[in-house]
């Protein structure tokens, strides 16, 4: 039976370090609605979506009630609106009429973000995906709740460098469109190499084809738990170390099992993963980078940061594995700038880069993310950076992401302020010099070799 | 899906005064709320107790019992929450 000291600590996870179950994702095939009118297509949209995930917010609050757990967003993601519009949508503003519709749908049965605005594109482009991806843009700028991302690059397809570098542009146009709000709507829209089917976390989440008509997926978050943990082991050796970590992330992960079962239950939709992610949060204590720190870095950023990370992204998997049936999705430590206060801290003590964050998203998951940028940054050079962070994914056969917040009118030195769960950001410095004459070659870069590997 | 246990943990953290285990075992039987096991200790002072029940003949539902038992550790000054044990079980055990 349960005793007092295991309880004990399970509530003080929660209450004093901040464990929750960062998102029930409810993914939602929307291939069923597919129509050559765009009218009805809008509407079998909106239909099918209130329908099935009509019970969202009540399911998610009994949840949160009856475990004392909480459950900090209820969320939806769609089948890619490019596969879903192709039939019906003529011009980038067709498009557009979709997010409309997805944002109305994910208000009504009360979702905080709906992913899936989004175009898969890592070999070529239709016209389809390339009239999606001209109408992000326009589609952030309407919309409170819609989610944008792009599928760039893949393992086994290689880059298509011509999205990438529309890419770099539509980023400026997202930026300038929100220049009045720092370039906020950027935090909407993430571009992947190797993107999964199942994530349940945002601004990259979609449905994938490969699924089923509608699915659970659950993403857990336990930084807080993890510092806390190790907090006690303190000069103990690795082997010490390591086995906290994969307790803790046992633990932790088990939460989210159980409320995705839970959820799955309650809903009548069949559960899908948990993903293993470390999600931080701008909260104090709810820092990936104060793991780093608890490990024994003076700050994220100092030599020895990709070794730590590598080593505790690694065993946040292996006793997330174990705790569940199913995991998937991104699972991995995310190293967000702006949603973390501890690589905020590093940013401002000039302890950590952007080159430095890229060789951190060598080995954890998911690449250079809420990292704002000067706004006079050429579209070309954002390009570039999506490049060499589609290269990492490609070659280490993982996943990797670009979401880069170019902050019209502001420069090093200003910081930006996003709100909420979103943190604030100290703009950083983006190399000057040029990639212009690479990134305007057209075509894609090939796939790599498999063998050989060195 | 039949919900495979009706067990909850109801936990009492707060100053020690007089008759708070009284209190809420007060509440639980008029309510036929069975009790299963009960530990307390007292860490500087501070009260904390940790009860599991089983609610299976309950004439109250979950959330009902939730709201009432905090409303009552309102009432004597302590915090009172119910949990169903399965978050408790999912962590600890494998």
């Amino acid at each position: 039976m349960i005793n007092i000291g295991e309880v004990t600590e399970t509530n003080k996870m929660v209450e004093q370090e901040n464990l929750d179950v960062r998102t029930i994702t409810i993914g939602i095939s929307l291939l069923e609605c597919i129509d050559s009118d765009l009218q009805r297509l809008n509407d079998n949209i909106y239909r099918r979506i209130t329908t099935v995930a009509k019970d969202l917010a009540e399911v998610g609050k009994k949840i949160e009630s009856e475990y004392g757990i909480p459950i900090v967003n209820k969320r939806i993601s769609v089948t890619p609106i490019a596969l879903v519009g192709g039939a019906a949508c003529k011009s980038p503003e067709d498009f557009a009429t979709i997010a409309d519709t997805l944002d109305a749908a994910a208000e009504a049965v009360g979702a905080d973000l709906i992913g899936g605005y989004s175009a898969l594109v890592s070999k070529g482009m239709t016209k389809a995906d390339e009239m999606l991806l001209r109408s992000i843009p326009m589609a952030l700028c309407r919309t409170k709740r819609v989610c944008s991302s792009a599928n760039l690059a893949s393992t086994k397809t290689g880059i298509n460098m011509d999205a990438v570098r529309l890419m770099g542009e539509i980023l400026l146009e997202v930026a300038e469109q929100s220049k009045d709000r720092d370039s906020v709507d950027c935090m909407k829209l993430v571009v992947f190499c190797n993107a999964p089917d199942d994530n349940p976390f945002m601004a990259g989440a979609f449905h994938g084809v490969t699924e089923a008509d509608a699915v659970i997926n659950v993403g857990v978050s336990g930084p807080g738990v993890v510092k806390t943990a190790l907090e006690a082991v303190r000069g103990e050796n690795f082997e010490v170390l390591c086995e906290t970590i994969k307790k803790t992330a046992f633990k932790v992960t088990r939460v989210g099992q159980l409320v995705a079962q839970e959820a799955s239950r309650l809903l009548g939709i069949p559960f899908g993963i948990v993903d293993l992610s470390l999600a931080p949060t701008p909260a104090v204590g709810d820092s990936v980078a104060d793991i780093l720190c608890e490990i024994g870095l003076e700050y994220a950023g100092a030599p020895g940061t990709t070794a730590a990370l590598a080593m505790l992204n690694d065993q946040v998997k292996k006793g997330g594995v174990m705790a569940s049936s199913y995991v998937g999705g991104l699972s991995g430590a995310f190293i967000p700038v702006s949603e973390d206060q501890g690589m905020i801290d590093a940013v401002q003590a000039g302890a950590i880069t952007l080159e430095k964050l890229e060789a951190m998203t060598c080995v954890c998951s998911v690449g250079l993310d809420m990292i704002a940028i000067p706004g006079d940054t050429k579209a070309s050079t954002i390009s570039g950076m999506i490049a060499d962070e589609m290269a990492l994914g490609m070659v280490n056969q993982k996943t990797t992401a670009c979401r880069l917040i170019p902050v019209i009118g502001k420069g090093v030195g200003d910081t930006v302020e996003f709100g909420g769960l979103f943190g604030y950001a100290p703009i950083m410095p983006v190399n000057r010099f040029s990639c212009e004459d690479f990134i305007n070659r057209q075509g894609r870069i090939p796939a790599p070799i498999h063998s050989f590997k060195n | 899906m039949e919900r495979v246990s009706d067990k909850v943990i109801i936990t009492v953290v707060g100053k020690d005064t007089v008759g708070i285990i009284a209190k809420v075992c007060g509440y639980l039987s008029e309510h036929t709320v069975n009790i299963l096991d009960i530990s307390q200790t007292i860490v500087s002072g501070f009260f904390n107790m940790m009860m599991i029940v089983d609610m299976k003949d309950a004439d109250r539902a979950f959330h009902e019992c939730q709201k009432d038992l905090e409303a009552l550790g309102e009432k004597i000054g302590v915090s009172i929450k119910c949990q169903r044990e399965e978050i408790f079980e999912k962590m600890h055990r494998i």
